[in-house]
């Protein structure tokens, strides 16, 4: 009785959190006998990296397209559903005979006759078959494409709005976005770029803008499998990667001059300083990427560790006082991690989009001392 | 933690497609006609901005050149009035003057009328009386002198009473 009690407590402290909390357990229920040894850290990172479907709750999944590519096997293109089974490798069989394997969100082609054992010391995949290029829309893809699309229709809507009502002020949507524009061309790109020449980067610093500020949001809401587009290393690289191009294609002589022969600076520290400004030159955009990643990972795996406690204390109804007790306290705690994701949501956009527009200022300030 | 720390190739292929793809859309759609209307927005604020000020510089011109005329007026209105009052002072106080003169003038001419009246009175008077004494003193000559005496002492008391110097 009493347990029950605490069970449904616990459960409904934790409901918020359902779509998350509910894989693990079940996955476990059917691997292993001792299901209760609730591992957090593979629970954490499960629901951190990306995946080849959207996970809603229980065995809830929202298949998402799997498109592989390889020299022997040539284009394969199906839904992720096509994995069967619950385990930690799942197999996918193809009409053409192949047999696809997905064990920790990567897809390698299955070897019937290899040892099925090597499928649970993960991150020790043996790449003995041949090499799949997966070009699968995954979670983060499709949560990337929907915040892009999301951008597509609400920006295009907002200029018909400025072109349908020209000289008046703002409505509705545009109202509430107009001030964000309005805060990147005036406090981000026009002091760090100049007057002039932010106009042409401006469309970029927007798009990097608002495409991170929404997919950190999009990691906030609930109940939809916990996207973490900006999480993604491989997303946020790319964004990094044409900051460091634009900073590069548009550098003026000023720019690299400064790099490869820094004025005022004596002979003899020549040698250190401009490797140290060349390796500046590629840190910058590493540092943007990681710090985003790192960022809104580190805010997920907080909330998901809250998550976590309650479900190690809770296991079994064994500590039921310190069940209770963590609950309380992790409520409350997630709450607050909450509020500041919201925060940093808005925070990290910021930071990219401003250090960006710096880069650029730099690559195309005029020598003028 | 090996699926986290290393950007998987589909991620990077897709998410360089959609970027660009979205950045040129966008660019296009969005962020050009936006930048655009916000930019001749705040500079048509700025210009009505400007124009209501120098309206308003006009306008406090405007009212200063009023407020100048009216004084001008006002001052002229003043002008007129005093000069009126003037005026009318004057002719009251030529009228006054004239009436006076001509007032004093018929006292004169009455006085002297009167004086001449009188003279003439005097001098009839006069005649009148020297013709009364003659006839009485021709009667009384008469009536006493028919004693020679008594005329001689009645001529003599005549003389001495007469009235006449």
């Amino acid at each position: 009785m009493n347990m029950r009690i605490s069970n449904l407590f616990l459960a409904s402290l934790v409901a918020f959190w359902s779509p998350v909390l509910a894989e693990e357990p079940h996955a476990d229920h059917h691997e292993h006998e001792e299901a209760e040894a609730f591992n957090p850290s593979n629970f954490i990172i499960h629901h951190i990296a990306d995946a080849h479907e959207i996970h809603l709750w229980g065995h809830t999944h929202i298949p998402l397209p799997v498109i592989l590519y390889s020299e022997e096997h040539g284009l394969d293109v199906f839904m992720s559903s096509a994995f069967e089974g619950h385990g930690e490798t799942r197999l996918a069989e193809r009409p053409s005979g192949v047999t696809y394997a997905l064990s920790h969100g990567h897809i390698s082609v299955h070897d019937p006759s290899h040892d099925h054992g090597h499928d649970h010391d993960h991150g020790d995949h043996d790449h003995t078959g041949p090499h799949l290029y997966d070009l699968s829309i995954t979670k983060s893809i499709f949560g990337m494409l929907l915040m892009m699309a999301l951008m597509l229709v609400l920006f295009s809507g907002m200029a018909r709005s400025y072109t349908k009502r020209p000289g008046q002020a703002p409505t509705g949507l545009t109202n509430a976005v107009e001030p964000l524009v309005l805060f990147i061309r005036d406090e981000v790109a026009v002091p760090n770029i100049g007057a002039h020449k932010a106009d042409k980067f401006l469309p970029f610093l927007m798009t990097v803008f608002f495409f991170i500020f929404f997919a950190n949001l999009l990691g906030l809401v609930p109940f939809i499998g916990g996207f973490n587009v900006t999480g993604t290393l491989g997303i946020t690289m790319v964004m990094a990667a044409m900051v460091f191009a634009i900073t590069a294609f548009n550098g003026n002589k000023h720019y690299w001059g400064h790099l490869f022969w820094p004025p005022g600076v004596p002979l003899f520290v020549m040698p250190i300083i401009i490797p140290i400004e060349i390796v500046g030159m590629f840190l910058k955009p590493i540092v943007l990427m990681i710090r985003l990643t790192a960022n809104i990972s580190a805010g997920h795996i907080i909330i998901l560790s809250f998550v976590s406690l309650v479900l190690i204390f809770g296991q079994g109804g064994e500590a039921l006082a310190a069940g209770y007790g963590i609950g309380i306290f992790s409520t409350a705690f997630m709450i607050f991690m909450y509020c500041l994701e919201l925060l940093v949501a808005f925070l990290q956009a910021f930071v990219f989009t401003l250090l960006a527009a710096i880069y650029f200022g730099e690559a195309t300030h005029e020598a003028h001392h | 933690m090996d699926a986290l720390l290393t950007p998987a190739f589909g991620t990077v292929v897709w998410s360089t497609i959609a970027f660009l793809v979205v950045l040129f859309l966008l660019r296009k759609m969005a962020w050009g006609p936006i930048l655009t209307a916000l930019k001749e927005r705040e500079e048509s604020i700025a210009t009505a901005l400007n124009e209501a000020d120098k309206a308003r510089s006009e306008m406090s011109a405007l009212q200063a050149d009023n407020e100048r005329l009216l004084q001008e007026a006002r001052a002229e209105r003043d002008g007129m009035l005093r000069e009126a009052r003037e005026m009318a002072d004057k002719l009251v106080a030529d009228a006054k003057r004239k009436a006076k003169e001509e007032a004093a003038r018929e006292a004169e001419s009455a006085r002297e009328a009167i004086a001449t009246e009188r003279k003439a009175a005097v001098a009839e008077l006069k005649s009148e009386v020297a013709k009364l004494s003659v006839s009485i003193a021709e009667q009384l000559i008469r009536a006493e002198l028919a004693d020679a005496g008594k005329q001689e002492a009645l001529v003599s008391k005549l003389i001495d009473e007469s009235p006449l110097k």
